[in-house]
C-alpha cells in the first residue's frame, strides 16, 4: 500500500443536517503518495487543498472515506500520535507556528515534547538550523525575525521532529526570490538525499515544476494530475480555471498556436531558450 | 514633474547603543514625482519596510528628512497625525486589522477621522469601495463574515478613503491565488489611473511589478542600489542576482535569447512584449503559417 492513501475522502465545514445542501470542501477525493514521492499541489483559493492537508496528519478527519497513513487510519484516535511523528505539516502563516522566545529553543520544542535525549535534541535542532540556513540567528528572538526568516525556523521546528512526510501549505507565499529558493532547495535536497516524502501545496508554478507529480484542485476535487510536463501543457484548461502557468509555457503556447512547430511546452527557462534556439535556426 | 516625497540622507538604526544595534536603513536620498506608480524590491531584511514606515511617520528616522511637499514631517511632531492621512499605509496582511461592526463603518473610520461627513464620507466610502471590487451590499456585513480576498479589499479600501496623496501597499498580493493576484494589482492601477495620486507598491514578485510600475526602487542591506525605470532595471539581470533578487522568467529568456545573437529587445517585461518581439522573426524565417 502507499504510504498515504487518500480514499474518496469528502469534508464539509458546514453543520451537516438533513435536507440541507452540504458545501464540501473535499469532495471525493482519492489520492495515493509514495514514500520518497515529491507532489505538489496546486489550485484557487477555496479550493480545498488546504483542507486536503489537513487531513494528512489528522488535524481534520473526513466526514466519509478515509485516509490511510502508512497502514494507519486517521480516524482511529489511537493512531493520532504515530500519524502525527510521521507527518510534519508547516502552515501558511509562521506567527501561527513558533512557540518560545528564542530561535533554538523554538526548534527543540517538537523533539522535547517527544522526550529525545537532551544531547540528540541539541544535535538534531543544530542540523535542522542547518538545513534552513538559520543557524547563525539560532540565539535571535523569533519575533524580531523578517516572515521569510521566520517561515524557515517553522520549517526547522519541523524536520527536528524527524518526520517522514513533510507537507507544506503554501510555506513561501512571503518569501523573496532567494528566500523561496532557499526554501525550494532544502526542500528538494531532503526529498533527493534523505527520501523524504514531500507534499507541496504551492500558488507558484515555478516551485510545481520541480516536483515528481503535480496535482491540479478545483472546488473541491481533483481536476487533472501527472508529470509537470504533462499538467503544464494543458495552458488552456489551467487558465480557464484561473491557474498561472510558467512565462515560457505560455509563450510557447502562444507562439505554436501562431503555427509554430514544437515538439513540447517548456516549463523552464534554459529548456524555453533551447526550443526557441532551435526553432529560429 | 513637481515632487511629492523627498528623502534626504535616510537612516535608521535599529536598538542605537545596544549590542542588537542594526543599520536598517542607511543614507538614503531619492525623490518620488507626483502621480508616479514606484515599485519597491529588495531581499528580505533590506530594509525596504523600516523605510515605508518612516515616510508617514510611524518611524522616526534616525538621521536624515522625509520631505512630503517639500516639508519635513518632523518639523512640527505635534502634527505627524496630518501626514498619515497624507501617506495612507496598507501593510502586509491587513485583514488582521478589521476591527469594526460592519464592512461600511470598517471603511469610514480613517475618512472620519480626516474629517470626513455626510455625503461626502458615503462618497468615499462608494468609491474606495468601488475601486476595491467589494460589491455594496457587503458593506453592511460583519467583516469577519467576508472571505479572505474580499477581508483584504476591505482593508485596503479603508486606507482609500481617506483619499491619500501618496498610497503605499505592502506586499498587498501576499498569499492571494493567481486570480485573486491579478484583479487586485488591476484594481490598483485603476485606481491610480483615475486618481492620478503616487503609488508605492512593495512586492517580491518580479512578475507583477515588471508589468505596473514606472520607475523601481532597489533596495540592498539599507541602501538604496537602483532607483531606474523598471525596463532599465530589469535589463541588469546579473546585478539584481547578487542582491538576492530575480528577473521575470521571461525578461530572462529573451535575455538568453539575445545573448545568442538574435535580434529581440532588451529588457522585455511581459509575454505579450516577447510574443511581439518573436513573431516577425519567426514569419521572418518562415516557421510560422
Amino acid at each position: 500500500m502507499s504510504f498515504i492513501s487518500i480514499q474518496d475522502v469528502r469534508f464539509s465545514y458546514d453543520e451537516i443536517e438533513e435536507g440541507k445542501p452540504v458545501r464540501y470542501a473535499v469532495d471525493g477525493v482519492s489520492l495515493d503518495v509514495e514514500r520518497g514521492e515529491f507532489v505538489a499541489v496546486i489550485g484557487h483559493n477555496g479550493c480545498g487543498k488546504s483542507t486536503l492537508a489537513k487531513q494528512l496528519n489528522a488535524m481534520l478527519l473526513p466526514d466519509s472515506g478515509k485516509v490511510i497513513i502508512d497502514g494507519d487510519d486517521t480516524s482511529v484516535e489511537e493512531n493520532t500520535y504515530t500519524i502525527r511523528e510521521k507527518i510534519g505539516l508547516v502552515l501558511q502563516n509562521p506567527d501561527n507556528q513558533l512557540v518560545a522566545s528564542i530561535v533554538e529553543e523554538d526548534v527543540a520544542f517538537g523533539p522535547e515534547n517527544l522526550g529525545v535525549e537532551p544531547a540528540e535534541i541539541r544535535r538534531r535542532v543544530d542540523e535542522a538550523l542547518k538545513a534552513v540556513d538559520m543557524y547563525e540567528y539560532r540565539e535571535h528572538a523569533p519575533h524580531k525575525l523578517s516572515g521569510g526568516q521566520k517561515q524557515r525556523v517553522a520549517i526547522a521546528g519541523i524536520l527536528a521532529i524527524q518526520p517522514q512526510c513533510i507537507v507544506l501549505d503554501e510555506p513561501t507565499a512571503m518569501l523573496d526570490p532567494s528566500g523561496r529558493q532557499e526554501v525550494v532547495s532544502t526542500l528538494l535536497k531532503l526529498n533527493r538525499e534523505q527520501k523524504m516524502t514531500v507534499v507541496l501545496i504551492t500558488h507558484f508554478m515555478d516551485e510545481a515544476v520541480l516536483a515528481d507529480r503535480v496535482v491540479v484542485m478545483d472546488s473541491g476535487k481533483i481536476l487533472t494530475q501527472g508529470t509537470p510536463e504533462e499538467v503544464f501543457s494543458q495552458v488552456e484548461l489551467l487558465k480557464k480555471h484561473r491557474l498561472d502557468v510558467p512565462q515560457s509555457a505560455e509563450l510557447a503556447y502562444k507562439l505554436r498556436g501562431c503555427g509554430l512547430k514544437i515538439n513540447h511546452i517548456p516549463l523552464t527557462r534554459e529548456d524555453c531558450v533551447a526550443l526557441l534556439g532551435e526553432a529560429m535556426r | 514633474m513637481s515632487c511629492v516625497l523627498e528623502l534626504k540622507n535616510l537612516s535608521y538604526v535599529y536598538g542605537k547603543g545596544t549590542p542588537f544595534e542594526k543599520r536598517a536603513v542607511n543614507r538614503v536620498s531619492l525623490q518620488i514625482h507626483r502621480g508616479e506608480l514606484i515599485g519597491v524590491i529588495g531581499h528580505t531584511g533590506s530594509g525596504k519596510s523600516t523605510m515605508m514606515q518612516m515616510l508617514n511617520g510611524l518611524m522616526r528616522p534616525t538621521e536624515g528628512q522625509v520631505l512630503l511637499d517639500g516639508k519635513d514631517i518632523w518639523a512640527e511632531p505635534k502634527k505627524i497625525r496630518e501626514v498619515r492621512f497624507k501617506v495612507g499605509m496598507v501593510f502586509q496582511y491587513p485583514e488582521y486589522q478589521l476591527f469594526e461592526e460592519t464592512v461600511r463603518k470598517d471603511i469610514a473610520f480613517g475618512a472620519k477621522n480626516r474629517g470626513l461627513e455626510g455625503a461626502a464620507l458615503e462618497q468615499a466610502i462608494r468609491d474606495a469601495a468601488d475601486f476595491t471590487g467589494l460589491k455594496p451590499e457587503l458593506l453592511e456585513k460583519s467583516p469577519f463574515e467576508l472571505s479572505g480576498g474580499e477581508k483584504r479589499r476591505a482593508a485596503i479600501a479603508g486606507v482609500i478613503a481617506m483619499n491619500p496623496e501618496v498610497l503605499v501597499l505592502d506586499e498587498p498580493t501576499a498569499g492571494l491565488d493567481p486570480m485573486g493576484r491579478e484583479v487586485l494589482l488591476s484594481q490598483i492601477t485603476r485606481y491610480h489611473q483615475e486618481r492620478q495620486n503616487t503609488v508605492l507598491l512593495v512586492t517580491h514578485s518580479m512578475e507583477d511589478i515588471a508589468r505596473v510600475a514606472d520607475r523601481i526602487i532597489v533596495m540592498h542591506k539599507g541602501n538604496l542600489v537602483l532607483f531606474e525605470p523598471t525596463r532599465t532595471v530589469f535589463s541588469q539581470g546579473d546585478r539584481l542576482k547578487q542582491w538576492g533578487l530575480s528577473v521575470p522568467q521571461i525578461t530572462a529568456i529573451m535575455q538568453d535569447l539575445r545573448r545568442r545573437g538574435l535580434d529581440v529587445p532588451d529588457g522585455v517585461l511581459t509575454v505579450d512584449e516577447a510574443f511581439r518581439a518573436l513573431l516577425p522573426l519567426l514569419k521572418k524565417e518562415g516557421k510560422l503559417w
